[in-house]
């Protein structure tokens, strides 16, 4: 900065950096001063119409009342109304048309699906995973292995009554021993490896068709004669993994452990302490206006690879 | 030529700065800011408007926006023959119907004509500019329109000055009025082309113009108005990029107006010589302003190459004139290289590597362009893979992976889509349905792929999606898509 000044008439604050840059002291355009007044008029009239001003433990709350919120929900209000008036045909049929019938109708099995989606995230991906692609000891619902059966009508029928098999520990009497046990469970796996018929399953074969009692839920070959809830003992999927506290732990150990706790087993009105749980809830009460939500999951569930 | 004023003509001297020619010895703001960008800053240019070779070549090439306003009174197969409708999403360009699917198209449109600039460009420098962009054109037709109403120049600025009285705003009044029609029919025309053009004269003559319709008429009509009428050549110097980067993207072989400076300087007018005196050893310009005068962007040609010209070519055509009254040869202004002046001889158009290079880039665009027309597929399939659950077994042993295939119609038939899968010899596909697809429509078919869990040794299986339109058995669409299984 130097003191002495080569151009007093330009009007500059007399700060000059490098001999020649200087700053000058010219006041902003006319019509920038007049938009910088007229932005002071218009926060008083904002301060006084929406809520502006934050207090110790609130805030003014505006002449107009007008909240976020309120206007969020208007919004959403009005998108809600489009969709009421522009599905309403869609709307009506999913209401009196059988999950059969809509899952025949290609437009209708399409709506169905694609307004499911958001629902059966909020309602069924806890257990059953992102598009049923299912759970440690929650089933998938991807694949056909249904417990339950899995057509459509089946499927909708879960939902409304919800479902809780049940198995017996230690055999159907009850009187199978830790040894026995373990033979069993060995017997199981081999029906779905298919060696079954080898010798050294003779024991576990015996108890289960005998002692044991299996056969009269699982069926004669592992598969049970019909959707019964029980497991099918046939195919590689398990409906159970690992033991409670370790979900890595062997398939004959988590056979074992179900054979040995079965599946919910009661003792009175409460269940016993190790026994596995498996219970799908009743969703005719949990869904908002579950009549036509759960005909549209119901098709939406068949549609994810393992409808019959 | 002397070696010394080929010394002065060498390219990086000539085309380096406008300092070379401005004094710069104050150092005041005003110099310094805005002297030394050879800019016209004395408010509204009113530039002669005088006959010539370019300003019949101006017309001429102006004529071709006439397009836009009749394009969209066009009809082809009972619809507007070029109509971007954007509602429901379909192209249409006479017998071309494009959907949003082959916009890539659009891309290499895109390319070939930014590519066709530059190699212009690269030829004769901004003929874009100076002869066919919306801005300069309708510039022109405001200032004629200004010239039949007002007067010359002259009179105009004399005007301009003038108090307000009636007698002003009676000969200014309709040529706003006409300025404002032009402006209202260009931003009509625009929106003609995204809709049926004469259901919107209809419409806009019932007030019941849409929302968007309305607003994008009012502004277009409003900027038209403003840019054209009022901000001219500030939009050139100002808004627009091009102006800045023309520098780099011509070079010393671009023909471009240019003042034969070895020729004109040093110019002044030839005083009348007394018997017994010498006479001055001046150049041929006679320092008449003349082809400052007609400048549409009021700058001095005669300063070099700058960015405020638009290269129109209004100049030659004032200073041939002027050599012909003072019987000196034309072409003291005239369309010529840096190199010419120089003493070099310019090289043939297709050995110069920026034109090569750019028309090569414009060959490819216009060859991909044609071949995306040509092979437009009448069906556009997309497979999309289910990434949860990404495999699952079934009870069977076999691994199962679901699919979304997405088909696009682009014909304006049925189509009834059947889908094949291949990529192994133990594939099973489960395709929901048969999809029946409407025209322009999409349909989304289900799609479940089994393999048996033995005769997989991947992890990811390559396969082949393969739709066929039953009612035309010519058109298959293949897509290339993965299984996935355990490994």
């Amino acid at each position: 900065m130097t003191q002495h000044n080569p151009w007093p008439e330009e009007g500059n604050t007399g700060h000059i950096w490098d001999d020649d840059i200087r700053e000058l002291d010219n006041p902003p355009p006319l019509w920038w001063m007049l938009a910088f007044y007229a932005g002071f008029i218009f926060i008083v009239f904002y301060l006084i119409y929406y809520p502006a001003i934050p207090l110790a433990n609130s805030h003014t709350k505006g002449v107009a009342g007008w909240t976020a919120i309120e206007e969020y929900k208007g919004d959403f209000q009005v998108l809600n109304d489009w969709r009421e008036r522009t599905f309403a045909a869609e709307e009506e049929q999913l209401r009196a048309l059988d999950v059969t019938e809509i899952i025949e109708d290609d437009h209708l099995r399409a709506y169905a699906i694609n307004t499911s989606r958001v629902l059966f995230t909020d309602y069924c991906m806890a257990c059953h995973g992102a598009e049923g692609s299912g759970n440690p000891n929650f089933p998938i619902l991807a694949n056909d292995d249904w417990l339950w059966g899995g057509s459509v009508t089946n499927i909708k029928n879960a939902m409304v009554n919800g479902l809780m098999g049940n198995m017996p520990a230690r055999g159907m009497m009850g009187n199978l021993s830790d040894e026995e046990v373990v033979e069993v469970a060995k017997y199981s796996i081999a029906l779905s490896e298919g060696n079954a018929d080898a010798e050294q399953f003779n024991v576990g074969r015996d108890l289960y068709n005998g002692k044991g009692m299996c056969m009269a839920c699982h069926g004669p070959a592992g598969a049970p004669l019909a959707p019964n809830g029980s497991a099918n003992l046939a195919n590689n999927i398990n409906r159970f993994q690992g033991v409670p506290d370790n979900l890595q732990a062997s398939r004959l150990e988590s056979y074992i452990y179900t054979i040995k706790y079965g599946v919910n087993v009661r003792d009175g009105a409460d269940f016993l302490e190790n026994t596995r749980r498996a219970e799908m809830p009743s969703f005719a009460e949990r869904l908002p206006d579950a009549d036509v939500n759960i005909k549209r999951l119901a098709v939406y569930v068949h549609s994810l690879g393992g409808g019959q | 030529m002397s070696e010394h004023n080929k010394e002065a003509y060498r390219p990086n001297i000539h085309t380096g700065s406008m300092l070379d020619d401005v004094k710069v010895q104050s150092k005041t703001l005003d110099d310094i800011g805005v002297e030394i960008l050879p800019v016209h800053a004395g408010g509204t240019i009113h530039a002669k408007r005088i006959p010539g070779r370019f300003r019949t070549l101006k017309w001429i090439a102006a004529s071709f926006w006439l397009l836009l306003f009749f394009g969209p009174y066009l009809r082809w197969d009972g619809r507007q023959a070029v109509l971007w409708d954007i509602g429901s999403r379909q192209f249409h360009i006479f017998g071309i119907t494009v959907l949003p699917q082959d916009i890539w198209l659009l891309a290499m449109i895109l390319l070939f004509f930014a590519l066709f600039l530059a190699a212009a460009t690269a030829i004769a420098g901004r003929v874009w500019c100076g002869f066919f962009c919306f801005h300069t054109v309708w510039v022109d037709i405001f200032t004629w329109l200004e010239e039949k109403l007002e007067g010359k120049p002259a009179k105009r600025i004399k005007m301009d000055a003038a108090p307000f009285s009636m007698q002003k705003l009676k000969v200014k009044l309709p040529k706003h009025l006409i300025w404002l029609f032009i402006a209202f029919m260009t931003g009509f025309s625009f929106v003609a082309y995204f809709t049926d053009a004469f259901d919107l004269w209809l419409r806009l003559f019932y007030f019941q113009l849409g929302h968007y319709e309305f607003a994008i008429i009012a502004v277009l009509t409003l900027l038209t108005y403003l840019i054209a009428g009022f901000m001219r050549e500030q939009v050139c110097m100002g808004f627009c990029p091009y102006s800045r980067i023309q520098g780099a993207m011509t070079d010393t072989e671009t023909v471009l107006p240019t003042y034969d400076r070895d020729r004109g300087e040093p110019r002044g007018r030839q005083r009348r010589v007394k018997p017994g005196e010498e006479a001055e050893p001046l150049g041929d310009c006679i320092d008449c302003r003349m082809c400052v005068d007609v400048c549409p962007t009021g700058v001095d040609i005669r300063l070099g190459q700058q960015f405020g010209c638009i290269t129109c070519g209004l100049c030659i055509d004032a200073c041939d004139e002027i050599m012909t009254k003072v019987n000196k040869p034309k072409g003291l202004i005239r369309y010529a290289a840096l190199n010419e002046f120089a003493g070099k001889a310019l090289p043939p158009i297709w050995r110069r590597p920026r034109v090569v290079v750019y028309s090569s880039i414009m060959g490819i665009a216009a060859a991909a362009l044609l071949w995306g027309l040509m092979n437009m597929s009448a069906m556009d399939v997309t497979v999309l893979k289910a990434r949860a659950p990404l495999f699952v077994q079934m009870s069977d042993g076999s691994i199962q992976n679901r699919y979304e295939v997405k088909i696009v119609n682009k014909t304006n038939d049925i189509m009834r889509a059947e889908i094949e899968v291949f990529g192994h010899d133990k594939i099973l596909a489960l395709p929901d349905r048969v999809a029946e697809i409407v025209p322009g429509n999409v349909a989304t078919v289900g799609l479940l792929i089994r393999i048996p869990q033995e005769s997989i040794s991947e992890v990811s299986t390559p396969i082949t999606v393969r739709v066929t339109d039953l009612n035309n058995p010519d058109t298959v669409v293949k897509y290339q898509s993965v299984f996935h299984g355990p490994g």
